[in-house]
């Protein structure tokens, strides 16, 4: 590259995605593809997999095994967790949330999804839309992923057909009705032999469409950010007991949402003193304005009491400042929920106490149905709970905030992180 | 002003501000983990932007194995220096010592293994309950399992299998008496993104990583820097040639490449340009295709 091809590349976006798919449905295939037809594959690790694959008696490379990551999943051929993945195109950098997807990995899928600009969906030509492809939608509409592609795969061994492809497109296409996607596409593609990844197939003529890397590079993402609701959770104070700076009181913290400008009339939550901005600090100056997902020190213009948790908002639009509220819960523990357990809740820089008012309904992800006699959680199971708290939270929907509108709960008597929730 | 929305590198930058944010929020006594290499160079630059006008709140740690690049450890003095933190050793030649660990023998002898012990040792001495590194997760396949804020039970010990899901930006840093965290700030990074991110805010790296002359000799398909450390058989030729540094680790098991790149511009040319990962020319990772992940779940790095 030259340096003003580097120089270029610098302005470029970046673009999170996460794939589901289950062993056979060939998504590390995909993947493997994607990373080996970008170039982004070294010729060390080729040689790695190269060797290992002849080790397997394969006469060509698996490209599966780039992502196979520990020890286990190189023995058994399975992916047991959430595996990140890097490649850069002139267009884009790209982070790939490599998940696996049987019934048993719901809580990895949700993991890899939180964070997620695009969901690739993969479904297998030969069988159509499955339960697995129902799973997979679902979690995506209920993660809120702006943008769902969905991957028709293995299209040589259908003979590239274009009947096969578009009965699959009626189908996916009535189940998607149910659910809450701004933008699907489809894709026909043969992760195998290269199809439509990188290249236009030239086996599928009828195709008119983008292959799925030339997708991915201009996806419109930039209005997937919440621009209107200006949220600042506080996360830290600055207090730096140094010459020059001995007065100095900042509040450190990532914008959510929005944007914040010097001068703004702000109100600090859950107070609801009211401020303005006197300066918006980095280490190389002050900044006129600042925005979502910028890290910045905000000092204002009173001496009010603000610490980590609070939430600074512009005046006229505040979030809901709630103890009880409705979430769409997903469990992720191995030890099952209890009734009017006390659970520590972790929400935009604060954390309090909550429990598990009441079950509102259990959804089986199958059927999409609403189960409302069962009030246990168990792995990978989702509803809607009543959630109360012994504070209040600042909160948003999760449909108008990522940021504001999620929570996790932690278990008191393990520390470990035991459930995600979604802002109703 | 295009349209409110930030380049990757701005992304990732505030990213990383973020998370060590969390853990100065979260936890009692963290520190950065220093080998004097680029990655932790970036973190410690990170660092100084997130608590910015405030110095660095937390200490260096640095490891030392004893078999460093004299270059290494004048960069690292500076930097104390510059930026009025606290510097903790941690030396393997004291856990060789006092027989808390065994030095290996022979012609390939390497004291990487050994430093996790040193670096557990020094983490319970200090009461550390969250050491910062600079592992991204394009390093090395078992990395790019790991987490933001990595749980690490009472002996040190990665369990890859049970980590602690991470949503959103949700940071969960709870741990139980002689537990402790690493949190990985950089995790997103990638090889290239670091070196543009070093050019970009012009961070002064050691001298090693530019082009130069020196003494070295080939073995493991890498230029084996020549240095009192090194046992070489007769059968091996030093030589003088033109090389720089990918990464940096110990004098004995870091492999340098041929290269003219003297600059940040070349440098960065040229690692754009690169087929084979940065780890490559390092002895440590060559042992097992599982050698990253056995380290790790023993407390390494």
């Amino acid at each position: 590259m030259t340096e003003e091809v580097i120089e270029n590349v610098l302005n470029n976006q970046l673009l999170r995605f996460t794939t589901a798919g289950s062993v056979d449905d060939g998504k590390s295939t995909l993947i493997g593809r994607l990373l080996y037809d970008s170039k982004s594959i070294f010729e060390d690790q080729l040689a790695s997999i190269e060797n290992s694959s002849k080790k397997k008696g394969h006469d060509h490379i698996d490209l599966a095994m780039f992502t196979d990551g520990l020890r286990e999943e190189r023995e058994q051929g399975i992916t047991i967790d959430v595996a990140y993945r890097y490649f850069t195109t002139p267009k884009r950098k790209f982070i790939i949330a490599d998940t696996p997807g049987h019934i048993q990995y719901t809580r990895n899928m949700v993991t890899g999804a939180s964070t997620a600009n695009a969901a690739i969906i993969l479904v297998d030509a030969r069988h159509g839309v499955s339960e697995q492809t129902r799973r997979h939608s679902f979690i995506a509409s209920l993660l809120q992923i702006s943008h769902v592609i969905v991957c028709i795969n293995k299209m040589d061994l259908v003979d590239y057909s274009e009947e096969v492809y578009t009965k699959i497109i009626t189908a996916y296409e009535e189940l998607s009705s149910k659910l809450v996607v701004k933008d699907i596409q489809f894709i026909p593609i043969s992760a195998l032999k290269g199809d439509n990844v990188v290249s236009r197939s030239d086996n599928m003529p009828w195709y008119q469409g983008r292959p799925l890397l030339n997708t991915l590079e201009v996806l419109h993402i930039s209005s997937d950010i919440n621009k209107i609701d200006a949220r600042f959770p506080v996360q830290t104070v600055i207090r730096p007991q140094r010459e020059g700076f001995l007065d100095y009181r900042g509040y450190a913290g990532r914008i959510a949402s929005g944007i914040l400008r010097k001068g703004d009339e702000v109100t600090v939550l859950p107070s609801g003193f009211t401020s303005r901005i006197k300066s918006i600090d980095t280490m190389t100056g002050e900044i006129p304005q600042a925005y979502a997902p910028m890290s910045v020190t905000i000092t204002i213009e009173d001496d009010i009491d603000i610490s980590r948790g609070d939430m600074i908002v512009r005046t006229h639009n505040l979030p809901e400042v709630k103890q009880e509220f409705d979430v769409m819960l997903c469990w992720l523990n191995s030890k099952s929920s209890v009734p009017r357990a006390k659970y520590t809740i972790m929400h935009a820089n604060n954390e309090q106490k909550a429990i598990i008012k009441e079950v509102v309904y259990k959804i089986d992800i199958n059927t999409m149905g609403r189960n409302s006699g069962d009030t246990v959680f168990k792995m990978n199971d989702i509803g809607r709970v009543t959630l109360r708290t012994t504070k209040p939270l600042m909160l948003d929907t999760y449909r108008q905030n990522r940021v504001t509108g999620s929570i996790i709960l932690v278990d008191e008597g393990t520390n470990e992180t035991v459930a995600a929730g979604m802002v109703v | 002003m295009s349209s409110y929305y930030l380049n990757y590198l701005d992304e990732l930058e505030s990213e990383a501000i973020y998370i060590l944010r969390e853990v100065w929020a979260q936890f009692q006594n963290p520190v950065i983990l220093f080998s004097g290499g680029k990655d932790s160079i970036t973190v410690t630059h990170l660092a100084r932007k997130a608590f910015y006008p405030a110095r660095i709140p937390f200490p260096l740690l640095h490891v030392d194995t004893g078999h460093n690049f004299p270059e290494t450890m004048v960069f690292r003095d500076d930097l104390v220096n510059e930026l009025g933190v606290k510097l903790i050793v941690a030396s393997v030649q004291q856990s060789i010592d006092t027989g808390r660990v065994v030095e290996e023998k022979g012609k390939n002898a390497s004291r990487n293994a050994l430093q996790t012990v040193t670096l557990l040792d020094a983490i319970e001495a200090n009461k550390i309950d969250c050491a910062i590194g600079g592992g991204r997760r394009d390093e090395e396949k078992a990395r790019a399992k790991e987490r933001f804020f990595s749980h690490r039970d009472d002996f040190g010990q990665w369990d890859p299998k049970n980590q602690r899901p991470e949503l959103w930006n949700l940071l969960n840093g709870k741990y139980f008496q002689g537990e402790h965290f690493r949190a990985f700030p950089i995790s997103n990074w990638t090889e290239m993104d670091v070196w543009n991110y070093i050019k970009k805010e012009d961070i002064a790296i050691p001298s090693l990583y530019f082009a130069h002359e020196r003494e070295v000799l080939w073995r493991n398909d890498a230029w084996i820097p020549k240095s009192e450390f090194l046992k070489i058989d007769d059968n091996e030729q030093v030589l003088l040639k033109k090389i720089r540094f990918r990464t940096l680790g110990d004098i004995t098991i870091t492999g340098g490449i041929e290269s003219d790149a003297d600059t940040l511009s070349k440098i960065v040319e040229e690692v754009a340009a690169m087929r084979l990962t940065e780890r490559g020319n390092r002895a440590d990772d060559k042992r097992s295709e599982t050698a990253m992940e056995d380290r790790k779940k023993e407390g390494y790095f």
